[in-house]
């Protein structure tokens, strides 16, 4: 007579593989994540008795807090324009996409900026647009423009952060397109040049076709990305000025730990409406792995 | 290929292109090479306005001894003692959740595999407020440790979607192989898959310590202070302290973003590999 491990190991090895993966997970993100919501329906300072105040966290959110909707705003232009990386990325994949000598060199320096931390690309932009010392302002100094305080500016600052992000996002997407094209099939591209397709034809209805996987991670790393901006805004412009640059991400924080005391509950509220924001994304991403995963079957 | 082979074209198209590439490469990283100059530069040139011209003098050594001598190795060290545990836990489990999602047959599976990629795109403020207190529960406020088990949790997410998709394009006829022979399972996984799992191992490796090593949000979240917090962090005290000493403050941007880049240019293969598995199928 076997052990009951012994016969029933291939239904519990998995079980027991899993465990302290699916413990650590439960316990620091998918609990934390319903602790969240409840929150959100209390007026809490993180230290004293929490009190039960329904859905007024979010009632004032919608209906009376002007930051709140800045944040969404800006939130709304990060997603829009932090997509720049993608067709930025594939320009500077297929500029790169040679072999001539040194070009793996270039192409590890062109990557180089994803590599470093967004606190460090938030300062080294900081300098770049310094109206008295940065390179922004000496380059368009020599065409005869500004000089302009882009951080210290309400109307541009959103834009000069995002202009940072991109910076290490193109880099990015840069990377997911070079390895696509070096998948793409020659022979499709020499049978499409003889029937007489070059240039952004090619590229239209052969090359990007063949680059979809590449695309849509990058769309997935991309939006991600965007909704998660949080360093470089805290780093470049800590919100402001006068709040103009405050994300949803980072006017929660603020809400939660500022200096001016420690409005959990309310913080919590935002929390929860970004959750959702980001879970329409999310829901659309496994909708599309989960179509993969069919096929695959 | 495409576009056009470079080789096939005009002997003056190849030499304008290769002319091109390095006055892309010194536009694409002018900011940066912008702040390498500034910490070379003495003091005097940014009081007297020389941000641009011949430094007065050559400031190198100077400045970055006085970086090697703030509280920036002693963050450094941080980064360190909470990226490496981090790397070796997250691995360690998405190693082994990755075999079973991948290799098992069971109800749920799919589910499962779904929450850990799923829970790894949540935006972390929805986790801000309960892991603060939970860290602060179990008296690990402020350590390493406390933001070593964070991250372990959430990477795992990441890393299991990782690994498990590398599992999966294993011949299976290994496991089943090894099943006939009458080989117990978690030796299956010990002697069959996990040698096969090296080049995994080593690309996620590398891509979490970067991950970690430039992460802010939570270290700002779960640390405060020089005992506990990483570079990243630490580099906010350290411009506070040299405020307005842009000579100082560059050369210390610079060594706090040194390792990761070092790691990445050692290791370029492995680091690529994992960023774009998935990008081609």
């Amino acid at each position: 007579m076997k052990s009951w491990y012994a016969r029933n190991q291939i239904a519990v090895t998995p079980w027991l593989f899993l465990l302290p993966a699916i413990a650590m997970f439960a316990l620091y993100v998918v609990y934390p994540i319903g602790q969240s919501f409840n929150i959100s329906l209390y007026k809490w300072d993180g230290l004293g008795e929490a009190e039960f105040i329904g859905m007024a966290n979010y009632e004032k959110l919608l209906t009376d807090d002007k930051a709140f909707n800045v944040s969404l705003l800006n939130n709304a232009k990060w997603l829009v324009f932090y997509l720049l990386a993608i067709p930025a990325g594939l320009f500077i994949a297929l500029f790169l996409n040679q072999t001539v000598w040194g070009i793996r060199l270039y192409k590890s320096l062109f990557f180089f900026p994803f590599v470093i931390s967004q606190i460090v690309v938030g300062l080294v932009f900081t300098w770049f647009y310094d109206p008295t010392f940065g390179l922004f302002n000496a380059m368009i100094g020599v065409v005869g423009l500004g000089p302009v305080n882009i951080l210290g500016d309400p109307t541009f600052a959103t834009y000069g952060i995002i202009a940072a992000g991109l910076w290490p996002q193109t880099a990015y997407c840069m990377i997911l397109y070079l390895t696509g094209l070096n998948a793409v099939d020659p022979e499709q591209i020499e049978a499409a040049r003889l029937d007489g397709a070059k240039g952004l034809k090619m590229l239209w209805f052969v090359i990007l076709p063949q680059l979809r996987p590449a695309t849509f991670i990058a769309f997935v790393v991309t939006i991600i990305g965007a909704l998660r901006s949080f360093d470089l805004i805290s780093i470049m412009t800590n919100g402001g000025p006068f709040g103009s640059t405050r994300v949803l991400s980072f006017y929660m924080f603020e809400k939660s730990l500022s200096e001016y005391g420690f409005r959990m509950g309310y913080g919590a509220a935002i929390a929860v409406i970004l959750f959702l924001i980001m879970l329409v994304f999310i829901a659309y991403f496994l909708w599309r792995m989960y179509q993969d995963e069919k096929e695959a079957r | 290929m495409f576009p056009k082979p470079i080789e096939k074209s005009t002997r003056a198209t190849q030499l304008t292109y290769q002319g091109l590439l390095p006055i892309a490469l010194l536009l694409w990283l002018a900011p940066l090479i912008a702040v390498a100059l500034f910490s070379i530069r003495p003091d005097v040139d940014f009081t007297t306005g020389n941000y641009w011209g011949w430094p007065s003098s050559w400031e190198f050594s100077s400045n970055y001894w006085q970086v090697v001598n703030s509280s920036m190795p002693r963050y450094i060290l941080n980064s360190f003692l909470i990226t490496v545990p981090t790397v070796i836990g997250a691995v360690a489990l998405s190693c082994m959740a990755g075999f079973a999602l991948g290799i098992y047959k069971f109800r749920g599976n799919l589910l499962l595999f779904f929450l850990f990629i799923a829970g790894n795109f949540v935006p972390f403020q929805i986790l801000m407020v309960p892991v603060r207190d939970l860290t602060l529960d179990l008296g690990l406020y402020n350590t390493k440790t406390g933001l070593v088990l964070f991250h372990i949790a959430f990477q795992t997410g990441f890393c299991t979607l990782f690994m498990r998709n590398f599992i999966r394009a294993l011949p299976f006829e290994l496991v089943e192989a090894a099943r006939v022979e009458g080989v117990a399972e978690w030796r299956i996984f010990w002697y069959v898959v996990l040698p096969l799992m090296k080049p995994a191992l080593a690309a996620l490796s590398v891509l979490i310590f970067t991950f970690i090593w430039n992460d802010y949000f939570w270290a700002v979240v779960l640390t405060q202070g020089e005992n506990a917090q990483p570079v990243t962090a630490g580099i906010t005290s350290f411009n506070a302290q040299f405020r307005a000493m842009y000579h100082l403050m560059s050369a210390g941007s610079l060594i706090a973003a040194l390792p990761p880049v070092a790691m990445f240019f050692l290791m370029q293969k492995h680091f690529i590999a994992g960023l774009t598995l998935g990008a081609v199928k």
